[in-house]
């Protein structure tokens, strides 16, 4: 006897992903969902972010890993409030994980949280955590042929943030053909070339970033 | 290699709508997948091989059918399909397209064997088929089969 189910695969992750937006709405909360491989400057992008945007925002910020506490502590050290989630082995974060981070966080007295997904270019695409946008960071010595290999996160992001220029000298990286490639996939994403270490470039970002934020946080305590 | 935890959850709801339906086994269960998705049927396969054995679904067939990528021309509305890589529009070259389809992960129907008693919930809908809303009780009947 056949059953018909219709029903989505990740129907409970995005069911709570809807009541976490819904939260994050009475909050006035707007969230960035930071999608890159591993060692592409995640926490290093988010540092220059905050630098750029923590005098008009409240920002917290959700530290995804495998293990470790180690990304939470360098935000920390920061001043800007940190939870770590570790997700144990899993290779992508979870509403529900986002759930339990957002219990501990004061909702009310944020306007920016930065959530640093699992460095991975594939699985995080799938998941809806609640966010407002997702955002993905390339860095220059992965290679300006990403885009052809993992197209799915470049189809996925709002914007694409180019980290690492500073070494663009060095690396066999073509920029303009990066740029083809990105456009091909995602024409109305713009690509930010930034140096999180030096902190070149992450003005464009952060401007871009926080027109997004204000039509979100209209309203909120920071107007 | 996110198709475990996916799996995961499939297998709870399958086993969830078939106990509902007062099933003894699955013998089959259909997933529409989308091409945009980043899921990899040979890893589903796997990962059904892998957690399956123990439920009511061990020994079941898993079916994925791939849902093509199709997208809308904003400009000319011309209707396409197209790969991964190709998202201009074939008819007048603009990049200004909207997805219509190919983000899609359902699990569709399942096949089950049913032991001899009446169903325990559940209505017909006409043939022979049980329609279950899988998800508005999640495992309510797990303790029941135990």
């Amino acid at each position: 006897m056949e059953l018909e189910l219709a029903q989505p695969i990740l129907d409970l992750n995005d069911r709570q992903a809807v009541k976490n937006r819904e939260l994050l709405d009475e909050n006035h909360v707007f969230v960035l969902d930071l999608l890159a491989s591993p060692g592409a400057g995640k926490t290093s992008s988010i540092l220059s972010t905050i630098d750029q945007l923590r005098d008009k925002y409240r920002i917290a910020v959700i530290e995804g890993d495998i293990a470790s506490d180690v990304d939470a502590q360098r935000i920390k050290q920061y001043g800007i409030p940190a939870v770590q989630i570790n997700t144990g082995g899993a290779c992508h974060l979870e509403s529900l994980m986002i759930k339990r981070a957002l219990d501990v966080l004061d909702l009310d007295q944020l306007d920016l949280i930065i959530i640093e997904n699992v460095g991975n270019l594939v699985c995080p695409t799938d998941f809806y955590l609640g966010e407002n946008i997702k955002v993905m960071i390339l860095s220059v010595p992965e290679g300006h042929d990403k885009p052809l290999k993992y197209p799915g996160i470049f189809q996925a992001s709002q914007a694409v943030i180019l980290n690492k220029i500073d070494t663009l000298s060095v690396f066999d990286f073509d920029e303009q053909l990066f740029r083809e490639s990105v456009a091909r996939l995602n024409p109305t994403a713009p690509v930010f070339p930034i140096s999180a270490l030096k902190g070149t470039g992450v003005d464009a970002w952060a401007q871009w970033l926080s027109q997004r934020i204000d039509s979100v946080v209209q309203g909120g305590s920071m107007q | 290699m996110h198709e475990m935890s996916l799996m995961q959850g499939i297998l709870d709801s399958v086993e969830n709508a078939a106990c509902e339906a007062g099933a003894i086994a699955v013998s089959e269960v259909r997933l529409s997948i989308g091409q945009m998705t980043e899921i990899v049927p040979d890893a589903m396969d796997f990962a059904f091989e892998a957690l399956s054995p123990g439920t009511l679904c061990e020994g079941a067939q898993l079916k994925v059918t791939m849902i093509a990528i199709r997208s809308k021309c904003n400009v000319c509305d011309h209707e396409f399909e197209h790969d991964r890589y190709h998202w201009g529009c074939p008819k007048c070259d603009s990049l200004a397209t909207e997805l219509l389809a190919g983000r899609e992960m359902y699990i569709e129907s399942i096949e089950v064997e049913m032991s001899d008693e009446e169903p325990q919930s559940g209505q017909t809908d006409g043939r022979d088929a049980i329609v279950v809303n899988a998800v508005t009780e999640p495992l309510s009947c797990a303790g029941e089969r135990a």
